[in-house]
Order: C-alpha cells, then sequence, then structure tokens
C-alpha cells in the first residue's frame, strides 16, 4: 500500500477535509508497537538473543574445553560449597562443578545450547515451508485434494507425539541415515513430519475464508493466476497465525529434544573435539540422573537452562500473538 | 447424536490401523532382528534362531502372503488380528512372558489394579483430581479479582506450569527440595503408602493444573461479559449464586471436555516421572524395554496408548454435544 502523502490542506482545496491528518500505520508497525509494549516479551527477546550468542560463540565462552577430562576431579561441588555431597570442596575454576569424568558442567551446559538452538530453529524452518505450501495449495484448491491432505493429516494427528518421536528414534538411531550429525538429522526429519500439519491446517482454514473476499476477486479479474494470487494476495494475509504458530512451536522441539535425550535417544554426546555439537542439555540430564546424589548441579544446570530457554520462547510467542491478533488477549 | 459417534469411532480405524503400520514398519527397518539384539547375554545360534523364528510366525512375509497359502497369513495382519484380540504377542526380552500379561496381569492374588497399567492409571487419576481441585478455583478466583495479587499468582503459576515440561520441574523440585531437606526419597519402594505417590502425582499433574488453570481463568473472563450474567445480577440475584450457577457452569464446559485427553495424556506421558521415581507403572516399563531394544513391547505400549489418545479425543466431542445444547453436532 502506497502511502499518501498529504498536500498542505489550503482554505481553496475543497479537498482538504478528506485529507489524512496522519499517515497511516501498517499492521506490522502497529503489531511492532504493541510487541515492544510488552514489557515481559522484550525481555525474553533478550534472553533469546544471548542464547543464540552463547551457542554461536561457545568456544569463545566457555572457560574450558568441555571434552577435556581433569584427573580425579570428577564430580566436584559448585565452587561455592565447602565440601560437597562427596566430601570435595568446589574450585573456582569449575563454577557448577564437574562430571563423572571430570569435565566443566558450565563449558558443556554452553556447548549444549548449540544444541537446542538447531532443534529449535531447523525443524521450524521445514514445517514453515512444508506446512505453508500444502496449506495454501489444500484451502485454495479444495475438493479431493484438500480432503485427501487433511484425512493424511487427522492420521498423522492421532499419533501421540512424543511415542512417535520415541519409536523413530529406536528404530532408525543405528542405521547410517539416523547416525548423520550424531543423530540430529533424524530428529529434526521426525519433529517436522509431527509438526507441519499444524501449520498446514492453520494456513488452510485462514485461506478457505480470505478466498472468498473481494480483493482475491479482483485480482483474479484483472487475470492474475492461481500462484500469482496465493503468493501475493493470500499469503501476506494469513502470516500472523503463521508467525505465531512457529514460534509457539519452537519450545516444544526444545523440550521433545530434552526428552529424548533424557532417554538416551537423543544426540550421541560426542568424543571428538572437531564436532560443532558436543553434548545437549538432554543427554547431559541422563548424565546427571545416575549422579543425583554425587552432583546435583550435573542435573539442575540443564534443567535450569532449558526451563529458562523454554519459558523465553514461550513468553516471545505469546507476546507475539497479543501483538499480531490483539484479539486473542487473555486466551 | 448416534450416527455422529458412530461415524468418528469408524474413523478411528484407519487411524489406528496407520498407527500400527507405521511402528510395525519402523520396529522393522530397525537393523538386526530381534533374537540377536540383547548384547548383554548369550548370542542365541543360528539353527535356534531358525526355530525361534518358526514358532513365532517371523519366518512368515512381512504384509501380504504371496509364496501360496493364505495371502493373509503374514505378519503384520497376523499381529492386527492377535492385537484384536487382546494378543499383543510375546515380549522379545522378558522370555515366557506376552505383553498383555505385562500390562495388565497383577501380581499374583492381586486385584486387576496391582498390575503395571493400573499403577500408571492411578497414578494418572490422582494426578487429574489434583489438578481440578486446585486448578479450577485458582483460575476462577483468579478471573473474578482480576488484576490482583490472586490473579497475578494464578498467571504466573500457570504459564511455568504450561512451558516448563513436568520432568525439568521435577529434577528442580527434587534437587532443591527434597536434596535440601531430605524430605522425600527420590527413589521410593514402598507404593502401599499413600504418601509416596503425592509428589510424583503432583508433579506429573502440574502441567495439566497449569492447563486446567488458564483454560477456567480465560472462560471465567469471557462469561462474566455475558449478557445473560448481566440479567442475573439485574433480576437481584445474590453474587455467590450469579457465580456458582450462571458463570462457573457455562465457564466449566470447556474445562469438562479436556478431562478424557487430560487423563489419557496423563497416564501417556508418565514414563518419564515413573522412571525418575523408581514407579511400578507401564510408562516405566515402556522406557526399559526402549533400552532393551525389546521392539514387541514398544510396539504393544504404543498401540494401547494410541487407542487410549484416540478415545479420549472421541469423547471431547461427544461431551460438548451434551453440555452445550448450541452445539449441534453433523448430520
Amino acid at each position: 500500500m502506497a502511502v499518501q502523502t498529504a498536500p498542505t490542506p489550503t482554505a481553496l482545496d475543497p479537498t482538504s477535509a478528506l485529507v489524512l491528518s496522519r499517515p497511516p500505520r501498517s499492521l506490522w508497525r502497529d503489531a511492532w508497537a504493541r510487541f515492544t509494549k510488552n514489557k515481559l516479551a522484550v525481555i525474553a527477546s533478550f534472553v533469546l538473543l544471548l542464547f543464540a550468542l552463547v551457542a554461536f560463540f561457545a568456544p569463545l565462552l566457555a572457560p574450558h574445553d568441555p571434552l577435556k577430562i581433569y584427573d580425579g576431579k570428577g564430580y566436584l561441588p559448585p565452587a561455592w560449597e565447602e565440601t560437597g555431597p562427596i566430601g570435595l570442596p568446589g574450585e573456582s575454576q569449575f563454577v557448577f562443578g564437574t562430571d563423572s569424568l571430570g569435565r566443566d558442567v558450565l563449558s558443556r551446559v554452553i556447548y549444549g545450547a548449540r544444541v537446542s538452538l538447531v532443534v529449535g530453529i531447523i525443524p521450524a524452518i521445514i514445517i514453515l515451508l512444508v506446512g505453508v505450501v500444502v496449506g495454501l495449495i489444500a484451502g485454495y484448491m479444495g475438493g479431493k485434494v484438500d480432503n485427501l491432505t487433511m484425512r493424511f493429516g487427522d492420521v498423522l494427528y492421532a499419533f501421540p507425539d512424543l511415542l512417535f518421536f520415541i519409536i523413530v528414534m529406536t528404530a532408525l538411531r543405528d542405521t547410517p541415515a539416523g547416525q548423520l550429525m550424531n543423530g540430529l538429522v533424524l530428529l529434526f526429519v521426525a519433529l517436522a513430519i509431527v509438526s507441519w500439519i499444524g501449520l498446514a491446517r492453520i494456513v488452510r482454514g485462514q485461506v478457505l475464508s480470505l478466498k472468498e473476499k473481494e480483493f482475491v476477486e479482483a485480482g483474479r479479474m484483472v487475470g492474475a493466476g492461481h500462484a500469482r494470487i496465493m503468493a501475493k494476495h493470500i499469503l501476506p494475509n494469513c502470516l500472523g497465525p503463521i508467525i505465531v504458530y512457529t514460534a509457539l512451536r519452537i519450545p516444544g522441539f526444545i523440550i521433545t529434544e530434552a526428552v529424548l535425550g533424557y532417554l538416551g535417544l537423543g544426540l550421541r554426546p560426542s568424543t571428538d573435539s572437531g564436532d560443532i555439537f558436543i553434548t545437549s542439555w538432554g543427554a547431559m540430564m541422563l548424565d546427571g540422573q545416575s549422579a543425583i546424589n554425587a552432583q546435583p548441579w550435573l542435573l539442575l544446570t540443564p534443567a535450569l537452562a532449558v526451563a529458562i530457554v523454554v519459558l523465553a520462547f514461550n513468553f516471545v510467542g505469546d507476546g507475539l500473538r497479543d501483538a499480531l491478533d490483539p484479539r486473542l488477549r487473555d486466551r | 447424536m448416534t450416527t455422529f459417534i458412530v461415524r468418528r469411532l469408524f474413523w478411528m480405524v484407519p487411524t489406528l490401523f496407520f498407527v500400527a503400520l507405521i511402528t510395525f514398519v519402523l520396529m522393522h527397518a530397525a537393523p538386526g532382528g530381534p533374537w540377536d539384539r540383547d548384547l548383554s547375554t548369550r548370542q542365541v545360534d543360528p539353527r535356534t534362531q531358525e526355530l525361534l523364528n518358526r514358532e513365532f510366525g517371523l519366518d512368515k512375509p512381512l504384509f501380504i502372503n504371496l509364496e501360496g497359502g493364505n495371502p493373509l497369513d503374514s505378519q503384520f495382519l497376523n499381529y492386527i488380528g492377535g492385537a484384536l484380540q487382546g494378543n499383543l504377542g510375546p515380549s522379545y526380552r522378558q522370555r515366557g512372558m506376552n505383553v498383555e500379561d505385562i500390562l495388565f496381569r497383577p501380581p499374583e492374588d492381586k486385584p486387576v489394579w496391582q498390575s503395571k497399567f493400573g499403577y500408571s492409571m492411578r497414578l494418572g487419576l490422582l494426578a487429574l483430581s489434583l489438578a481440578v481441585l486446585f486448578g479450577v478455583p485458582l483460575g476462577a478466583i483468579g478471573a473474578l479479582k482480576r488484576n490482583t495479587w490472586i490473579d497475578y499468582i494464578s498467571l504466573g503459576v500457570s504459564t511455568i506450569g504450561i512451558s516448563v515440561p513436568n520432568f525439568v520441574l521435577a529434577i528442580l523440585l527434587i534437587v532443591l527440595v527434597a536434596g535440601r531437606l531430605k524430605l522425600i526419597k527420590i527413589v521410593q519402594q514402598d507404593w502401599t503408602s499413600p504418601g509416596a505417590w503425592a509428589v510424583p502425582a503432583i508433579i506429573l499433574g502440574f502441567g495439566t493444573f497449569a492447563f486446567i488453570t488458564r483454560l477456567t481463568r480465560s472462560q471465567m473472563l469471557e462469561v462474566m461479559q455475558q449478557d445473560y450474567v448481566r440479567t442475573a445480577r439485574a433480576k437481584g440475584l445474590g453474587e455467590r449464586v450469579v457465580v456458582a450457577r450462571h458463570m462457573l457452569r457455562n465457564a466449566l464446559i470447556p474445562v469438562v471436555t479436556i478431562i478424557g485427553p487430560a487423563l489419557a495424556a496423563l497416564v501417556t506421558g508418565s514414563f518419564i516421572i515413573e522412571q525418575m521415581f523408581g514407579f511400578p507403572g507401564s510408562g516405566r516399563e515402556f522406557v526399559q524395554s526402549i533400552s532393551r531394544r525389546d521392539y514387541s513391547m514398544i510396539m504393544g505400549t504404543t498401540l494401547l496408548y494410541a487407542v487410549l489418545v484416540a478415545i479420549a479425543n472421541l469423547t471431547v466431542d461427544i461431551m460438548y454435544a451434551f453440555l452445550d445444547p448450541r452445539i449441534k453436532l453433523g448430520k
């Protein structure tokens, strides 16, 4: 929409009364204003920015090599404890103590952020691509195409999510495909397979109501093709729900990774320092579970990290929802 | 109404069939056979493997028998046929036990609810009761006293409970509260005392509690603005009657309808909590069958859980129709 520049109204101009006194504000600018007013969402955005930076610059930030084994320093308590549960004092160089092999917990948590970040982002990108395209086509074409996709979706929907992930990971982990990137590729695919359908349904619902609108008809009248109408007229009008759904789906991905890691089905912890992804928060919690009495911080540190990141994603998602669709507030 | 239920029941058939099919395909995609997976025990020699395969029908074709004889005499169809009659096949790891025996058969001379599944069911019911008992009042009071401290508590608690997965909360609680104060033993052995059930039930139900709190609150806020509430006040009804008879009754419709799925989600989603507390339920059995690669156990439990979830989802629509006469179900 072109912004009209208002000519200076003069007494001689008969249309002056109709001229906009303020420039029109776009939906996005309104949304931005609402989002930045939401303090919680803004703080959470900064937390997420920090999280992304930590993941990206892990080698610079980690005080120790996450794979370096300090002999005889296993299960050290956090730095502030005089005597830990197994009688050793904390050391100031290991802020949150060490694990069973004497590796620094803080450094491993910092590296674990990388896994949570990619597990949140990459499946989100996949479901954006697949879900939006399928939803657009199903909603726009209607009829058989629509029916078939939605019935297929019903089946996927009925499969209890976590059970599906567990089965896929159990069955395919030891195959060559399951070992790509220490098992991460399989995890991305499994997460995306289950989640795209939700987005496709939302897009389809939007398209169904939008395609009856006058502006779509107008577009068709001036000779726009199906692809152009879908991409230029319908898609921009359902961006809001798409963004909100995807943003609120990301914490679910991160939780799933943590659950699977905790069951020993997530990322395989690496011992190769050339790897980008060394360990994940879920895998660390699995390690920590058996050492709950000897070094509780091995369990506590990754759990806190998961809780903070997931909460932050939820706050940002809620903020986006309130900003993009104010009618949904308080739900 | 009846036709609607019948139609929905009919739709469960293909859904569950596909759940079974996907699980079956994935289990067979896993490298190796059922007899050579357990590396901790002595390996089975080829001759015995052959006999075992014949004994369990694993020498038959996977889907359709084209080698003459009955075309339906295949592994998958036999499994489905057995499952329909309540026979989930032998466990690959607990020799001599059938999957349904492990899940449903109580110890000698004990009632049914002492079985593995019975334990999980009871834990789920307890968690659900706690969630409803505390969630509904907190949500309702939050809405009635909007923007007071109690509303902020109800919002804050429900946001944390919805966002942070219960096993992470469990870790935080166990380590911070139990570990410090020595209040509870982390692995309880004696599940006959009611006190032992409280902590896992509270943690398991926390997410549901949070969800019910938020749902009640938002529904109450909506109901409070309805005309019939104003009418009730205008005709001079006491505040207590208005709240109990006009507001709560309507606001609780969605809450009542989610109880079925919530229970299904609690029973099928308790495996991590069960594993953490050493709870003798079907969830813990499931986790252990994952680590033992007991494929028939994994498959049987998945099917059982999928049936539970499907039935629970069906109850939502039906209950809606019973509770809210404004809703008319399709032809």
